[in-house]
């Protein structure tokens, strides 16, 4: 059940989060996102949420503007991937709010420690959404009692 | 939800994060970015410290720039500072800057590890748990020195909280994966396994993650997870759709958790206990029977659940191949969805169904649904479905429906994706070979395939049926006609004026009584289409005309007129030119007894697996094929079909096939050499051969270390030979390349089913299979592999050789160690008596000579020794030794990445029976390897 990536992208090619659980040079990385992106962007609505491309298998699925798709090997299970990214959007989901893409590009962090909550070096870590939201908030619990008071001048975004 | 986590947590962030946005050209976004960058450049070195959050917000945004795609140069080490904060978040900053971003600076990397190692021993749960993703994320080699012997601790501790102990099993396994070597289990095994029935399902997920990888690579150690993984299998399948709580997902029962229990018994046969057995057969029942429940929910989200089990448990069931009843049911089963309104299932079932194919069990019960797949082919809407379709097509094929499988694909070729195309066309040429009954149908078919697809009908196809014609003469009269028809047509793919030109070529005569079809007529007919061809093409006409000066006395003058018109005599190509001007003057003095001779029809082609079915696997096999690997694939294709690139030219085929060695021959001799089993094949015995190989699959560590040796001087023979099968191999090497032939025989009278063979080798040799054995063996019958081996550099352990098979039911599994060894590299060096010991010389340091002195055991015959240091693959120099008892060799070992220098001395001492070896060479490891190797050779 081994993921090899994890991207996000918006309908216009933007990656928005990318996730990869074997070692690449960010030169391949570019290129292989690049090229995935193009060839997912181009195909219809109706289409089949999974596709052979080069030795990989890839599942994709479309939620609003946004493309979540993951790589996985030939022989693994595609319908449980294809879930594993609906948890991980109902986990964002929950987690913002009904989230929207600006959600994930104004909180990338936040969107990159969930997943690193379920997913973990690519193989489901966590599967539980209440055990997942639970780490997450006991984060955020701690962030606010640490938050010292901010200047002025960053109010207004000047450093 | 606290509102703090909303975004507002660093202000800067977002105001920077929406300048970006705001940016309306890609250079107003570039311009943003170095302002950015400097500003954070300025406060990193600027003489006031900064404080932890400001050092957060800046490595965040840092990171932003990063993921935006561009280059980021500084900021490792503010990040590397932030993870030994007290402040949850600003670790959390740290850590996720140096997952994404981790170079492997050394200095960092001992600072990181620092870090992480101060995390988990804190005993803080969350920070541990920060501290395990990071190594999870990055993964690198370093870490797993400084972690894999403390992480299993952590994983079977009793007092490890639950999420630390998820987070460990699966930073355990990335950590496997990158360096197996430094993580070992060893005592921990047992208490691993075990994991398996914690009451925590959270931990069991992800330690399943970690036995799965575990047990492929160590199954016999972690067999008992078999059992626990069974009866957690059946307390999940059989558990009502609420008791797991959070774990159900959409009305399904731990899904996930369900998918890689099945996974997980897929690396072991099925249970050897029966009640292990009774329970699991139990399990599949009851998720193929849920499959037939309505469903609980209306949702995809619980179809999807409950089929990713059943896809999973389909799997197993094709992967233990022997429960009949069960296979059948799956068959069935992906009948329903192979017309499921969903496209996703459609695919999946036709995927899943290409595998049942092969099951001798299930074979029939998938040829059921021809219809549809055939329909599928015809109107589903996306390409991906119908290359499915097609695979399926071509796995469910056999005799009864090769007819028509093979007309609904090429007239699907009609309007086919280009993208597939050249596929289908393989796949095509394939069943038609395999399956003629009549080859006036096989010859049918490619001409047809010829003229739809001609521009995707690669060389290996047209040289294919030419073979195929040429070794059959009953087809021989019919291709003539059939070809000769074909030209008829106003427009002709040039694939088919090649073929044309090579059939009338060789039989023109067998149809030349028909005066419609006359000599002349053909001639006139090939002529036509010469001018609209390419070179190669024109090349392989004018062969063509020579051979009916040959046949056809009465088109010589036509002929010889054609020739030596200047378009042709004074061609711009030379390969033209020549063969104008050579064959001119071959048709004007020749002898009509010497031009048959030199023309005389082609001998037929030894048999051979064909070469369309090595190039299917290539196009099905990884994207990345290296130059080598294909410039190889070429020249096996040209040497397989005698035709090299010059176009069939009789004389350069015939040569070419005298030169190319036949592995068909040396087959043959292989078996006559090899003493088949003694015992006679009576029905007894055989019976005494399943008994004694049936039970569990046999399988272990490679069985052939005798046999291995004796390769080291030798390159042919017979590798491996039991009750039920014979391996010879014939290898050959040329620099750092070699190519081994394998040979399988089968040498009972009962067919093997689910035959698959694979190579894996240490990572300084690269392995290629360029065939596909076929699945089936057929009783007596003997299959072909060719495998291309690559020395990137110098090595010590053999490739393996694992062997999965069916016989009669029970699974044989069997490791060979393949006699590729360094020595098999060397290249000659011839040198005289003062060359030799001025190297000798300069080889002196210690550690690049390896001496051993040892017993002979075998023959001290002169003869003898020389023949295998010859076969060892250096140079024997004579007179070098002042001793002329004493040999010594001189060679060169050809790696991709280096050659080294090898010389050998031999001391034997008759009367002691005794030798002594010295082996110098420009690198230690070979000195020592070769060493070795060679001490047990005499």
């Amino acid at each position: 059940m081994l993921n090899i990536f994890m991207l996000l992208f918006s309908r216009q090619g933007k990656l928005r989060l990318q996730k990869w659980y074997v070692p690449l040079s960010d030169k391949e990385r570019k290129k292989i996102s690049r090229d995935l992106v193009q060839t997912i962007l181009a195909r219809k609505p109706k289409m089949c949420s999974f596709l052979e491309w080069r030795d990989l298998k890839i599942v994709y699925k479309r939620y609003a503007s946004l493309y979540f798709c993951c790589a996985v090997e030939d022989q693994d299970n595609e319908l449980i991937t294809l879930e594993i990214i609906h948890r991980y959007v109902e986990l964002l989901d929950k987690y913002f709010g009904s989230v929207c893409e600006l959600d994930i590009i104004f909180n990338f962090e936040k969107a990159y420690f969930i997943l690193d909550e379920f997913l973990l070096g690519g193989e489901a870590q966590e599967t539980s959404k209440k055990n997942v939201l639970k780490a997450i908030e006991q984060a955020d619990l701690l962030q606010e009692e640490a938050e010292a008071p901010r200047s002025v001048l960053e109010e207004i975004g000047l450093t | 939800m606290p509102a703090v986590s909303k975004g507002d947590g660093m202000r800067g962030l977002a105001v920077f994060i929406s300048d970006i946005r705001n940016c309306k050209s890609k250079e107003a976004e570039i311009k943003r970015i170095n302002k950015e960058l400097a500003n954070i450049r300025s406060k990193f070195k600027g003489d006031k410290a900064l404080d932890g959050y400001s050092k957060k917000k800046y490595v965040c945004k840092l990171l932003f720039i990063f993921l935006l795609g561009h280059d980021i140069d500084f900021g490792h080490m503010e990040a590397v500072n932030l993870l030994s904060s007290n402040k949850y978040t600003e670790k959390q900053i740290g850590y996720l800057f140096i997952s994404v971003l981790v170079n492997s600076n050394s200095e960092l990397i001992r600072l990181i590890n620092n870090a992480i190692k101060n995390d988990l021993s804190s005993r803080n749960p969350t920070f541990m748990c920060l501290a395990l993703h990071c190594i999870a994320n990055v993964g690198s080699r370093e870490m797993a020195e400084a972690f894999a012997s403390e992480i299993p601790r952590i994983l079977v501790a009793g007092d490890t909280m639950d999420s630390v102990k998820q987070s460990a099993a699966l930073c355990l396994l990335r950590l496997y994966k990158t360096s197996p070597d430094l993580v070992l289990m060893g005592e921990w095994t047992s208490r691993v396994v075990h994991l398996l029935n914690d009451q925590h399902m959270g931990v069991v997920t992800a330690a399943i993650s970690l036995i799965t990888c575990l047990s492929q690579k160590n199954p016999d150690e972690f067999k008992t997870c078999v059992s626990l993984a069974v009866s957690r299998l059946s307390r999940i399948v059989s558990s009502a759709s609420t008791d797991l709580q959070d774990y159900t997902y959409y009305f399904v029962p731990a899904p996930w958790l369900s998918c890689k229990l099945l996974r997980l018994l897929q690396c072991y046969p099925p249970p050897e206990d029966g009640a292990v057995k009774g329970r699991l057969v139990e399990c599949l029942e009851t998720i193929l029977n849920k499959a037939q429940e309505p469903p609980k929910s209306k949702k995809v989200q619980h179809s999807n659940a409950k089929n990713a089990i059943l896809f999973e448990a389909i799997s197993l069931i094709i992967h233990y191949d022997s429960e009949p009843n069960l296979l059948v049911r799956a068959c069935n089963q992906l009948g329903q969805f192979l017309q499921h309104r969903e496209t996703n299932l459609r695919y999946l079932a036709l995927e899943s169904m290409c595998t049942l194919a092969s099951s001798e069990f299930s074979h029939e019960a998938v040829k059921t649904h021809i219809e549809t797949v055939i329909n599928a082919l015809k109107t589903e809407r996306d390409v991906s479905v119908r290359q499915r379709a097609a695979d399926l097509l071509y796995a469910m094929c056999d005799r009864s429906n090769a007819k028509q499988i093979v007309a609904e694909m090429l007239s699907y070729l009609e309007t086919a994706d280009y993208s597939i195309r050249e596929e289908m066309v393989l796949k095509v040429a394939i069943l038609a070979e395999k399956y003629a009954v009549d080859y006036s149908w096989y010859v049918d078919t490619i001409l047809n395939l010829i003229r739809i697809a001609g521009d995707y009908v690669s060389e290996e196809v047209w040289y294919r049926v030419i073979q195929i014609v040429i070794n059959r003469d009953d087809v021989q009269g019919y291709a003539a006609k059939t070809v000769f028809e074909a030209l008829q047509a106003p427009a002709c793919h040039e694939n088919m004026v090649k073929v044309g030109g090579y059939i009338l070529g060789e039989f023109g005569n067998l149809i030349a009584g028909d005066p419609r079809s006359s000599p002349l007529v053909q001639f006139n007919l090939l002529h036509s289409k010469f001018h609209l061809c390419s070179v190669p093409t024109r090349a392989l006409l004018l062969s063509a005309y020579i051979k009916f000066i040959n046949l056809f006395p009465e088109t010589k003058a036509t002929i010889q007129e054609v020739l030596r018109c200047d378009s042709q005599i004074r061609n711009s190509d030379v390969e033209l030119q020549q063969r104008a001007v050579e064959y001119l003057k071959l048709s004007s003095i020749a002898s009509t007894d010497v031009l048959a001779t030199v023309l005389e029809e082609m001998p037929p082609f030894p048999e051979r697996e064909s070469s369309i079915l090595a190039k299917l696997k290539k196009k099905k096999g990884p994207g990345a094929v290296s130059v080598t690997e294909l410039e190889d694939s070429k020249r096996e294709s040209s040497e397989l079909n005698g035709a090299g690139e010059r176009g069939p030219d009789p004389s350069v085929m015939a040569a070419s096939n005298a030169s190319t060695p036949s592995p068909s021959a040396d087959l043959l001799g292989i078996r006559s050499a090899a003493p088949v089993s003694t015992a006679p094949a009576s029905a007894g015995s055989l019976l005494v051969d399943v008994f004694s190989e049936a039970g569990p699959a046999a399988s272990s560590g490679a069985v052939n270390d005798d046999g291995f040796l004796r390769f080291v001087c030798k390159n042919n023979g017979v590798l491996f030979e039991n009750q039920l099968l014979q391996i010879g191999i014939k290898s050959e090497y040329r620099q750092n390349l070699g190519r081994m032939y394998l040979f399988y025989g089968n040498k009972t009278s009962v067919q093997f089913a689910s035959f698959t063979t694979t190579v894996s080798c240490p990572g300084e040799l690269q392995t290629h299979i360029l065939g596909i054995v076929e699945p089936l063996v057929e009783g007596g019958a003997q299959i072909q592999q060719v495998l291309n081996i690559e020395c990137l550099t110098d090595f010590s352990d053999a490739p393996l050789l694992n062997i999965k098979f069916r016989y009669g039911g029970a699974l044989q599994n069997l490791t060979l160690k393949l006699p590729v060894t360094i020595n098999k590299f060397f290249q000659l060096t011839e040198m005289a008596s003062q060359d030799f010991f001025q190297r000798w010389k300069q080889l002196s340091q210690p550690q690049q000579e390896a001496q051993k002195i040892f017993k002979a055991n075998h023959s001290m015959d002169t003869e003898v020794i020389k023949a295998k240091l010859l076969g060892l693959g250096m140079a024997l120099l004579d007179n070098v030794d002042p001793n002329p008892e004493n040999y010594v060799c001189a060679g060169v070992i050809q790696t991709k990445s280096q050659q080294v220098g090898c010389l050998l001395r031999l001391e034997p001492n008759a009367q002691a029976q005794m030798y002594r070896l010295t082996l110098r060479c420009s690198k230690d490891s070979v000195s020592k390897r070769l060493c070795e190797l060679l001490a047990q050779q005499f």
